[in-house]
């Protein structure tokens, strides 16, 4: 288990315009104007506009949105690899941006660790010496350096392959080799810019899970880029949506599912698995247990599960218990089902279901 | 005779009061700083003598057997061994072998210098675009201008001998260290680079774990061009004094002895292909993690 405490991040009114004059245009882009505008008159790029992020300590943070959203842009503020215009960025109240070289330097060296999209390993270093990187830039004491390097090798599931070099080994090796790379670094804070989307999907499902089950033990702060919804949603405790460099919804999976802030969302939540997003918690009636039912679930069962457990006990009704078995309300296979298919969905699958 | 017929050029006296001037402004500055750029240069010089006589005073089958060696755990190839061998062989049996051990000598110490000198300048460049603004225009200068031009500064400066003949050959031999050190260093891999920075790595860090090992083949490549540029001028630096295989070439252009001229010719392309052949193995065994590819 690790001993150091998960650091919070918070992101306050950050700003970013790329181009030679960034810091004039500054006032222009907080009255409004927009991206395009900008760089067709001024030939400067907005990257980011008015960013305020909470990001709860030990919990994962996803940020998505396509390509040419900001999300990459926004991840490299956090450990400054980008200087924002204006704004704050703070890390257990202290403003990055404010750091000098040298603290910037520690910052990174002992609260960050970072995985890339396109893994960028040294390629003349074999695996073993890849995953000690940050150790040995540290100073740390060789021994020390190969036992800890040794022991994230081995929970990434690379024994073996330590003294391989990068390109003897395939897509999805060489991202194990980036995450014990940065696990090593021991810091409470791990940046993860589309770690898996290189990778093929089943891949990045078996990342996911590694992800996942390293997380559970380690509560560090994750901040995790995607463009994939679905990973997204299955990954984060809480997820941010950004396009065009602003933030457009920012909550729980669940929120994002249920309350598409505007169309841009509602096309991307469109295809999403709604059973394995929506919780019981959120279509149950909350009040007294009903009365007949003989089968209880928990508050954060996902509605396919439920479903699953209400047809196998043949039942149409079930209690809802929270985290200390207590009952909070009752949720009816109906509720269940309906909450599912998604109400507006006439056009696609009532077709399908007639012509059936 | 209209005006167009002929350039109007400055006036005759008023030109050659010019390059007297200029020549007497040098030629007064030697005069009193010769000394102390002799005292500059004077390590070099110890250097310089210190390798000849090694070369020189070892006995031949030794020299023989440690150059073979050195070819051998360069390349790590059979027949650039062989080839090696063979080559000093033939060049000991036609007796040319105390003029290529001077030649040698010097390509190792003016090798040795543009290293020494080149890589740093070439990292720096790479550091700042200002900087490699200024220094090209210096490079292309250094790479064209005559050969012999720079001789004459050099001897009136140094007189003759092994240390203005160095001076003349790295002046002319270390651009591509440079341009070659410069490039390689600015097509890192953004990438990696980033996560270098990402990890804390100071500069020195940076340069030293990632800048120099990815640029490594080009540095290298950067390396042999030097070596085959100070070949080349090795003719031209024996016309101030430089002993070795040039000075049989100079001879036999003014004696019109063929053959002459052509043996030493030649000796001086097997040593030129020797170099080549070693130091372009090395750089590639440096790379042997590139080779083996996923799925190969």
């Amino acid at each position: 288990m690790e001993t150091e405490t998960a650091e919070s991040i918070e992101i306050r009114g950050l700003y970013k315009i790329f181009g030679r004059r960034a810091k004039s245009y500054i006032d222009a882009v907080k009255n409004g104007m927009g991206k395009q505008e900008l760089q067709e008159k001024h030939g400067h790029v907005l990257g980011l506009q008015d960013i305020n992020l909470t990001m709860p300590a030990g919990s994962i943070q996803v940020v998505m949105g396509l390509s040419g959203s900001g999300k990459s842009t926004l991840i490299r503020h956090i450990n400054r690899l980008i200087d924002p215009t204006v704004g704050e960025v703070l890390v257990n109240g202290e403003d990055v941006c404010k750091m000098n070289t040298r603290a910037l330097r520690n910052f990174r060296r002992h609260k960050t660790a970072m995985v890339f999209q396109k893994f960028a390993l040294l390629p003349h270093r074999t695996v073993i010496d890849n995953v000690v990187y940050g150790l040995e830039i540290q100073g740390v004491d060789k021994d020390k350096q190969q036992t800890e390097a040794r022991r994230w090798i081995d929970r990434v599931g690379l024994s073996g392959f330590e003294d391989n070099y990068p390109n003897q080994l395939s897509g999805g090796m060489q991202q194990r080799v980036g995450l014990a790379r940065a696990l090593t670094n021991d810091a409470p804070i791990l940046l993860m810019d589309e770690a898996f989307s290189a990778l093929d999907p089943l891949i990045r499902m078996d990342m996911q899970s590694v992800l996942l089950d390293l997380q559970k033990e380690l509560r560090k702060t994750v901040v995790f880029i995607t463009h994939d919804l679905d990973e997204a949603l299955r990954l984060g405790d809480r997820i941010a949506i950004l396009r065009d460099g602003a933030v457009v919804q920012e909550g729980t999976g669940q929120d994002i599912v249920l309350r598409p802030a505007d169309d841009y969302i509602e096309n991307f939540v469109k295809e999403v698995n709604r059973g394995r997003v929506i919780l019981v918690e959120s279509v149950m009636k909350e009040g007294p247990p009903a009365a007949n039912a003989t089968l209880e679930l928990g508050r954060d069962t996902q509605l396919e599960s439920a479903a699953r457990a209400m047809t196998q006990s043949n039942v149409n009704v079930a209690n809802v218990i929270d985290m200390n078995g207590e009952c909070c309300g009752q949720v009816t296979m109906g509720d269940t089902v309906a909450a599912m298919v998604r109400q507006d969905d006439e056009s696609e699958d009532g077709e399908q279901a007639r012509s059936a | 005779m209209a005006w167009y017929d002929e350039f109007p050029a400055m006036g005759r006296t008023e030109l050659r009061d010019l390059k007297n001037a200029i020549d007497k402004g040098f030629r007064a500055w030697t005069r009193e700083h010769g000394g102390t750029v002799e005292a500059i240069f004077e390590p070099i010089k110890d250097l310089l003598i210190w390798s000849e006589r090694l070369l020189l005073n070892t006995p031949w089958p030794i020299i023989l057997i440690a150059i073979t060696a050195i070819a051998w755990f360069g390349s790590r190839k059979i027949p650039i061994t062989v080839g090696t061998l063979l080559t000093l062989v033939l060049i000991g049996y036609f007796d040319m072998w105390e003029d290529t051990m001077r030649t040698v000598s010097m390509m190792f110490v003016c090798t040795l210098v543009s290293i020494v000198i080149g890589i740093p300048i070439g990292i720096a460049m790479s550091k700042s675009n200002l900087l490699e603004r200024m220094i090209t225009p210096v490079l292309d200068i250094m790479q064209t201008m005559p050969g012999f031009v720079y001789l004459i500064p050099v001897v009136m400066l140094l007189g003759i001998g092994k240390v203005p003949g160095l001076l003349a050959v790295v002046v002319y031999a270390i651009p591509p260290i440079i341009r070659l050190t410069n490039l390689g260093i600015r097509l890192v891999d953004k990438e990696v680079l980033e996560a270098a920075d990402a990890f804390g790595s100071s500069s020195w860090q940076r340069l030293k774990n990632v800048q120099i090992p990815l640029a490594m083949p080009t540095i290298m490549a950067g390396i042999n061009q030097t070596i085959m540029m100070a070949l080349a001028l090795v003719v031209i630096a024996s016309m101030i004094g430089v002993q070795g295989l040039g000075q049989p070439v100079l001879k036999a252009i003014a004696n019109q002895q063929f053959t002459l001229g052509v043996f030493n010719g030649l000796a001086i392309v097997g040593i030129a292909i020797i170099f080549d052949r070693v130091s372009q193995a090395y750089g590639k065994r440096l790379q042997s993690h590139s080779e083996v590819v996923h799925g190969n």
